[in-house]
């Protein structure tokens, strides 16, 4: 296992209430675990993943989700068993959408 | 008629979640622990293996059909649904809750095959209290019901917590037995049983054969509204008996009596075939209603 930190600037997030969970940690896939962070313009990341190695891979991810989507203020957990970049990115964007009310 | 794919919700597919979601009152479903505030298993962190928020299982409590209700989920994609330390802990906190609060019943959706082995005696403790906690749920007179449809049906330790929950309902998808396909083939070889053989598998421990069988109260579709009626329709008309010796010297013989009668049997075929089933191939082909028909048609 690899746990990896980011933290990328992002415009802010509309607060919410709860957290949002989405995703389960099964072969492929990953769990996001959504909650509000201290940071309104700033967007806090920490992975745990089976797939070591990956780490630029993330980045390159979890950076466009942030300059594309209003992320800030977030603190974002993830737990990954070998998810693919296309998983990643739906599955962040879905976690985002559940956070803002844009429920399933 | 085959409902198109959109109206389909099936129970097989869905995540654990969205069985709960769908299985109780729509928005009553209220978690214990919930992912924010549970913590992941610490002896697969050990392990240099990834955890999951909720440890693969959700507690909590909702309604069905207006009726008080706690529920269990367990995660069949998180490790197999395995039970850690974490995840047995959440469920005997949630069935001694139970014994003591007294709901309508407590919903077990078991998608589990057994014990995590990563966590040795740990789980293997866990799953020993779920079993002692199960049986002093229903001793307080709350009805356990065990929901089995998911894709690691409820094999090891959990098959056992299902046969002693108060009922199971089950689905043609669900599987129910004690040692895995794997585990069989691995221990006592191919020529005693080929896990490859997903057909035998599914004619040795499918729910048509559970049900055939009388190990299950129901056979439901393999859809969430249809477990939830299922559910409803058997709790509506239950009520927890009073444990007893005699009921249980009873039970015991009706073991001694199966075993005596179908121990020598390779396959599900044979056993169908000895209850009085006219044409036992047609069995696996056969649907939910046709088969159910043909279960209450059988000599008792």
């Amino acid at each position: 296992m690899e746990t990896l930190n980011f933290q990328f600037a992002s415009a802010p997030a509309s607060a919410a209430a709860d957290p949002a969970l989405c995703g389960v940690v099964g072969s492929g896939n990953l769990e996001i675990l959504l909650n509000a962070g201290d940071l309104p313009n700033q967007c806090v990341v920490e992975i745990k993943t089976s797939a070591r190695g990956f780490a630029e891979t993330w980045q390159a991810v979890i950076g466009a989700f942030a300059a594309a989507h209003p992320a800030g203020g977030t603190r974002i957990a993830i737990n990954d068993m070998g998810a693919t970049p296309a998983v990643v990115s739906l599955r962040l964007a879905q976690a985002l959408a559940e956070y803002q009310g844009g429920a399933q | 008629m085959i409902p198109s794919l959109a109206a389909r919700h099936s129970w097989f597919e869905a995540t654990a979640r969205k069985r709960v979601a769908g299985l109780l009152d729509p928005g009553s479903f209220v978690e214990i622990l919930p992912p924010a505030e549970s913590s992941p298993s610490p002896h697969l962190a050990k392990l240099d293996l990834p955890g999951a928020f909720d440890d693969g299982i959700v507690i909590g409590y909702g309604q069905l059909e207006k009726k008080p209700i706690f529920v269990a989920a367990q995660e069949g994609q998180f490790i197999g649904g395995a039970v850690g330390e974490i995840h047995g802990a959440k469920l005997v906190g949630l069935l001694k809750r139970a014994a003591r609060e007294k709901p309508a019943a407590v919903l077990l959706l078991i998608d589990s095959g057994g014990v995590r082995l990563h966590e040795a005696n740990a789980g293997l403790i866990a799953i020993s209290e779920i079993m002692r906690a199960v049986l002093a749920t229903r001793a307080a007179g709350v009805p356990v019901l065990a929901l089995i449809g998911g894709s690691c049906g409820a094999f090891g330790g959990m098959g056992i917590v299902a046969k002693l929950c108060s009922a199971i309902i089950i689905s043609e998808e669900g599987r129910l037995a004690l040692s895995g396909p794997e585990v069989i083939e691995t221990v006592a070889g191919v020529e005693e049983f080929d896990s490859k053989d997903r057909a035998l598998v599914w004619r040795v421990t499918g729910g048509k054969h559970r049900y055939l069988m009388g190990d299950c109260a129901a056979l439901v579709e393999d859809d969430i509204p249809a477990f939830r009626a299922g559910a409803a329709e058997f709790l509506a008309a239950w009520s927890e008996p009073v444990p007893s010796v005699g009921q249980l010297r009873a039970s015991q013989q009706t073991l001694e009596n199966r075993l005596a009668a179908y121990a020598t049997f390779r396959d599900g075929l044979q056993v169908w075939a000895a209850l009085g089933v006219a044409q036992p191939e047609s069995v696996p082909m056969l649907d939910r209603d046709s088969l159910v028909a043909l279960k209450e048609g059988l000599p008792t």
